[in-house]
């Protein structure tokens, strides 16, 4: 009971960005560009969220937060909500009028490509994140899940080559997501791993042979 | 709730626009409206060049004919000095309001130096006398795509280059802002290479629309806006506006100038406006007037082709972007 009301306050947290967006928006306090803002606050969302969730399995199995497990979910599908938002906001909002440029943008703007690249590998993962669907898919399950890390890395790439000259703030992203992967990489063949282990039998194997 | 009333609301009078103007205000918008009807229908015949027929109209018939005035719609006070690109103050947008207040822009000089009869170091009072300052109307387009309509004070770059006599070898003027970093935190990074640097070729800055600004909105420029002297060419994209000037020299070769230096493939020398030639990055045909939902279509030289084109007659503006 109590762990369902921590996850129902995570969640309407995770809402707040949206709420004061829409409330800066009613009372005009988004700068002179409001959509401009609204389309970097859900990006930055996206972004955020989407490294938490891969964020969650390293956390939980050398920092030992066994309770997380359920956020992978949570955070991922927050993060597609976000990036949905983001996509709506630059398609409809920004775009308004000219319906046409969406495609052409797409197809003609390497960050355009490379952020809607990382929304359509999301898409699936938000079909799949039922538990039914955990189920039916079994190993190939965590296969097609893998696709985070490839919309992390797009996320990451869209983010730096769209800002003009200051990379600080995307290089930070970036750094986090190649922070993830190291801990994704010691997990995998730290000793008494399944793989360095099986490593290890391969090697002996070979050797004595 | 806390309502701030802002003391910029009420302008002064000089800077109403003329009713006649406002009234027709909607054309615009109609106009805006069709062009942007007329780009959604590319296939449809004569669609493109009804657009840019429409597209270059509307702005032009609320221009003075010497461009020096705009009857569009002035961008609020307060919206044009809260967005701001002056990289010297942090790289955000609300970066340079937030951050200048410690810069002082008085007392100020600025030298005036190289292929001219009399070079010198002046007051800002000396260079740009109360007496000599004229109002402008400009709209002001952003390479970023978005754009402001902003009165300025000022006295045309014209008048003042004429005073010191250029030589017959002064082909350029190169402009140099100043280097605080004491007082511009973001000159403490090599974001850019500092001091910002730009420059025009002598017609360019001969042409009648190129403005040295004191001021704005009737009162003096604030620091966030580049105090307390700055350039203003409005057929160029913003960034050639440059900002804190301390130096104009007047030379033989073509001046390097920052953004040029930062990124060539983006930022040209001449960085007119053109709808025709995107941004590696992004399109440059249309644009968001701050404080509008739609986009509008760009114009041509930001609608001061009658002005400037003349200028570039026989260039490849591609090439010369």
């Amino acid at each position: 009971m109590r762990r369902r009301a921590v996850h129902a306050a995570v969640i309407a947290l995770a809402l707040l960005p949206l709420v004061r967006l829409g409330v800066g928006a009613l009372r005009d306090t988004l700068g002179a560009d409001p959509i401009k803002t609204a389309t970097h606050t859900t990006g930055l969302w996206t972004l955020r969220f989407l490294l938490g969730a891969l964020a969650i399995t390293p956390l939980r199995r050398i920092g030992g937060f066994a309770a997380l497990a359920p956020y992978r979910r949570t955070l991922g599908l927050l993060a597609f909500t976000y990036c949905t938002l983001h996509l709506l906001t630059y398609g409809v909002l920004d775009l308004w009028g000219e319906w046409g440029t969406l495609l052409a943008d797409i197809a003609k703007r390497p960050y355009i490509t490379v952020g809607f690249t990382g929304f359509v590998c999301m898409v699936p993962l938000a079909i799949t994140s039922t538990r039914a669907s955990i189920k039916r898919l079994g190993k190939r399950w965590v296969q097609l899940h893998r696709l985070a890390y490839v919309a992390a890395v797009c996320g990451c790439v869209h983010f730096l080559w769209l800002v003009k000259k200051d990379i600080r703030e995307p290089l930070i992203y970036l750094a986090i997501f190649g922070a993830l992967m190291a801990a994704r990489l010691f997990l995998r063949f730290r000793p008494g791993s399944a793989a360095a282990t099986k490593a290890r039998k391969s090697a002996s194997l070979s050797a004595s042979s | 709730m806390l309502i701030r009333r802002n003391r910029f609301a009420e302008p002064p009078e000089r800077e109403v626009t003329d009713a006649a103007l406002y009234l027709r205000r909607r054309e615009f918008v109609v106009g805006a409206g069709l062009a942007a009807g007329a780009l959604l229908l590319p296939g449809c015949g004569r669609g493109g060049d009804e657009a840019k027929a429409a597209a270059a109209a509307p702005a032009k018939s609320s221009d003075s004919p010497d461009g020096f005035r705009t009857g569009e719609e002035q961008t609020p006070f307060e919206k044009a000095t809260s967005y701001n690109n002056f990289y010297e103050f942090g790289t955000d947008k609300e970066d340079p309001k937030d951050n200048s207040g410690g810069f002082v822009p008085k007392p100020w000089s600025v030298a005036v130096e190289g292929e001219i009869a009399r070079p010198g170091t002046l007051a800002l009072e000396d260079l740009a006398p109360a007496a000599a300052i004229q109002e402008r109307i400009y709209r002001m387009r952003c390479v970023e795509a978005w754009s402001m309509v902003i009165p300025w004070r000022g006295i045309p770059l014209a008048d003042v280059l004429k005073r010191f006599e250029p030589t017959s070898r002064a082909k350029f003027v190169a402009f140099t802002s100043v280097l605080r970093p004491a007082q511009m935190p973001g000159q403490r990074r090599n974001v850019l290479e500092w001091p910002y640097r730009e420059g025009l070729r002598i017609d360019e800055a001969m042409n009648p629309l190129a403005l040295l600004a004191t001021g704005m909105y009737g009162r003096d420029l604030p620091n966030q806006n580049g105090a307390p002297l700055r350039l203003v060419t409005p057929w160029k994209y913003g960034f050639k506006g440059i900002k804190s000037i301390v130096a104009i020299r007047l030379q033989e070769a073509q001046p390097e100038t920052t953004w040029n230096m930062a990124a060539p493939d983006e930022y040209g020398f001449y960085s007119n406006v053109n709808p025709e030639v995107d941004h590696p990055r992004w399109s440059q045909a249309r644009e968001r007037r701050i404080g509008e939902f739609a986009k509008r279509p760009t114009l041509p030289f930001n609608g001061y082709a009658e002005q400037v084109a003349s200028l570039y007659a026989g260039m490849d503006l591609r090439k010369n972007f």
